[in-house]
């Protein structure tokens, strides 16, 4: 067996495929409902119900798909590049702490600007905060050849624990009874509320903003071309001109900004403080919303969105008729690589 | 500086580098065996995570430890399986193959340990091997045999890697796999077995955690190791013997962290010890990279008859 290159790539594969792996995830998933002996119908309809039968779910749904659209481009913009920024959920971290670490109380002792100047500058601290996270790795890369998977991944478990020892000693919230968590951020830092009575904040409409940002970027800009370029071929774009050191900083900085954004943005608009479990692994599913995506940022949001749906709907299912939560993350995994295997077979056919 | 001294001359604190060691060095291996052949596996800390539950249900279940140890690495090879399927046969990205793998793994295998204990707070445990003794050796003697078995991997690895006519299509794959081709080789073939193998070897890691150094299974309990496996190889120059010595550089300074923290002489928060081995993973990648010598075909998927 070997896989023949298609010509041209079917219009009708393109579509199919994604919906054909998504179907057979579904139904590898249900063996799995099959063996903790739930009805699976009963199973997938809940787990549709908790992320979109209403509009307290709605919310819930794009609450959860705010940090992930961010951390979902992230990965997008840098994977572009060939370069495999795994170290999102640090970076989301670093942002985090950078964002209270500006914008936070500190007992009373915090800046006392305007939140027109303050805002701003906080998120901006959060984005320089990831961005400065990832600029090591993405050095080490390009002047030393360090395979950037590697330290990346290392570096969340350094951030992970720099987290833990801020939150034990200087960062610690007094008033939080012995909680491990920081100072709270600053009232009138807080993001407005997108409907009333949710969680769902506004937040999510600078995330779309950022995605339609850098869909223009990637498709539109000088950089956004240098950018594919490397990733297509390193070595061909060098020879062509395209200063690739800069290039690989320059996603190193978009990449690790998006994903300090997506921490100050939790933060700013749902937990108003820093605690060691405010991100369930969003750095990590960021990768694989990046890849169902095909790394199209505009894709991002509907993939965060299919995500976070699964993750919500999971948590919802579960608690109603008991089928472990992991469920969720079964399914996007295996979405993930049958995705990837479907993309194949859209570029590829099987020659015997 | 005395304390220092004196932890050092403790047998124990030996005794701790070598079992901290021992997941290293057989994940190492397997990581070497797969890179060797020119195949990145990042699928390494799902599947240490699938063999440290599929080893702990199997004795819980009521077989053997050997059965456990068995199971894990069936785990292992099948999980390296779908990975050499993914990267070696149909030629996908070995970075998101492995990521996936790694992913789905553990996935599976929390899913896994809620459905078989809904409702357990506190994790049921299992009779874990016992120091084996009697071999008259002190450090060894306090180990138990996967400790053993992972110290005999290393030469045998090597042996055939550098000896046999096996080892030499391994390494030919992972190098230049036209030119194997060209002698008759067949590369996805042998690049699949070494895939399978490696993996197999990072199963018994993960299970060499339930089996022998804890007796029970935890969520979160690989924690990284996997990924300083990876990091490992490189420091290792992708040598079966380097392999060995840098895994138990890393766990001496593992143990010595810990030692010094328990000591009460920590002045600097916890944390900040725990930080040292993924410091030291980093610090290793870069002193070793200037001169590191990859496989030349590593992350190059091959198609017949494709340039």
């Amino acid at each position: 067996m070997r896989l023949e290159k298609r010509p041209q790539p079917s219009r009708a594969a393109q579509l199919g495929a994604p919906l054909l792996a998504i179907l057979f995830t579904l139904a590898l998933s249900g063996v799995l409902v099959l063996w903790a002996g739930a009805p699976v119908g009963r199973t997938y309809a809940l787990l549709l119900q908790g992320a979109f039968g209403s509009t307290f779910a709605i919310t819930e749904t794009l609450t959860r798909a705010v940090p992930l659209i961010l951390t979902g481009l992230a990965a997008a913009v840098a994977f572009k590049a060939h370069f495999y920024n795994i170290g999102a959920e640090g970076q989301l971290y670093a942002g985090a702490l950078a964002a209270v670490a500006v914008g936070g109380l500190h007992g009373g002792t915090g800046l006392e600007w305007s939140p027109y100047v303050l805002f701003p500058l906080m998120m901006i601290a959060a984005a320089l905060a990831g961005a400065l996270w990832l600029l090591g790795p993405a050095l080490m890369k390009a002047r030393l050849g360090v395979d950037e998977v590697v330290t990346t991944l290392l570096l969340n478990f350094v951030m992970l624990l720099a987290v833990s020892a801020l939150l034990d000693g200087p960062m610690k919230d007094p008033m939080a009874m012995g909680w491990p968590q920081s100072v709270a951020l600053q009232p009138d830092l807080e993001l407005g509320k997108l409907v009333p009575q949710t969680r769902l904040h506004t937040g999510l409409l600078g995330a779309v903003a950022l995605a339609v940002a850098m869909w223009t970027l990637m498709a539109r800009t000088v950089a956004g071309f240098r950018i594919r370029a490397v990733g297509a071929n390193a070595r061909a774009a060098a020879f062509a001109g395209v200063p690739v050191t800069r290039t690989l900083v320059l996603v190193a900085l978009l990449s690790g900004g998006l994903a300090g954004l997506a921490g100050a943005i939790e933060v700013a608009g749902r937990t108003g403080y820093v605690t060691l479990d405010m991100s369930p692994g969003y750095g990590y599913s960021g990768i694989v919303i990046a890849m169902l995506a095909g790394l199209n940022p505009l894709g991002v949001v509907a993939a965060a969105v299919f995500v976070a749906g699964v993750l919500v709907g999971a948590d919802s299912m579960s608690r109603a008729i008991g089928v472990p939560t992991y469920l969720a993350d079964v399914i996007v995994a295996v979405a993930l690589l049958a995705v990837l295997v479907a993309g194949l077979f859209t570029q590829y056919r099987i020659k015997r | 500086m005395t304390e220092l001294l004196d932890i050092l001359a403790s047998v124990p604190f030996w005794v701790a580098v070598l079992r901290v060691a021992t997941p290293l060095i057989l994940g190492t291996l397997g990581v070497l065996l797969c890179e060797r052949a020119g195949v990145l596996n990042l699928g390494i800390e799902g599947i240490m995570v699938a063999g440290a539950f599929g080893g702990w249900l199997t004795v819980y279940a009521g077989h053997g430890l050997w059965t456990g140890v068995l199971a894990a690495a069936a785990i292992g090879a099948l999980l390296g399986l779908l990975h050499a399927w993914l990267t070696v046969g149909l030629a996908l990205s070995q970075h998101v193959s492995g990521l996936g793998l790694t992913m789905l793994a553990t996935a599976l295998s929390y899913y896994g340990y809620r459905v078989a204990f809904p409702k357990v707070e506190t994790p049921p445990t299992i009779t874990p091997f016992a120091p084996m003794q009697g071999l008259g050796l002190p450090v060894l003697d306090a180990q138990t045999p996967l400790t053993l078995l992972a110290l005999l991997l290393v030469p045998l690895i090597a042996w055939v890697l550098y000896r046999t006519p096996l080892g030499l299509a391994v390494r030919m794959v992972g190098e230049n796999p036209r030119a194997a081709e060209g002698q008759g080789i067949r590369v996805l073939a042998v690049r699949t077995g070494a895939i399978v193998a490696g993996s197999a070897l990072m199963g018994v890691a993960g299970a060499f955690l339930t089996l022998s150094a804890f007796n029970a299974f935890y969520f979160n309990m690989v924690n990284g190791r996997g990924w300083i496996c990876v990091a490992l190889v490189v420091f290792a120059s992708w040598r079966p013997g380097k392999a060995l010595l840098g895994a138990l550089l890393f766990a001496f300074f593992d143990a010595l962290q810990l030692r010094l923290q328990q000591s009460g002489s920590a002045v600097l928060p916890y944390q900040l010890y725990l930080m040292l081995p993924y410091l030291l993973s980093i610090l290793a990648l870069v002193v070793v990279a200037r001169k590191a010598t990859y496989p030349q075909a590593l992350m190059k998927p091959y198609r017949k008859g494709e340039r």
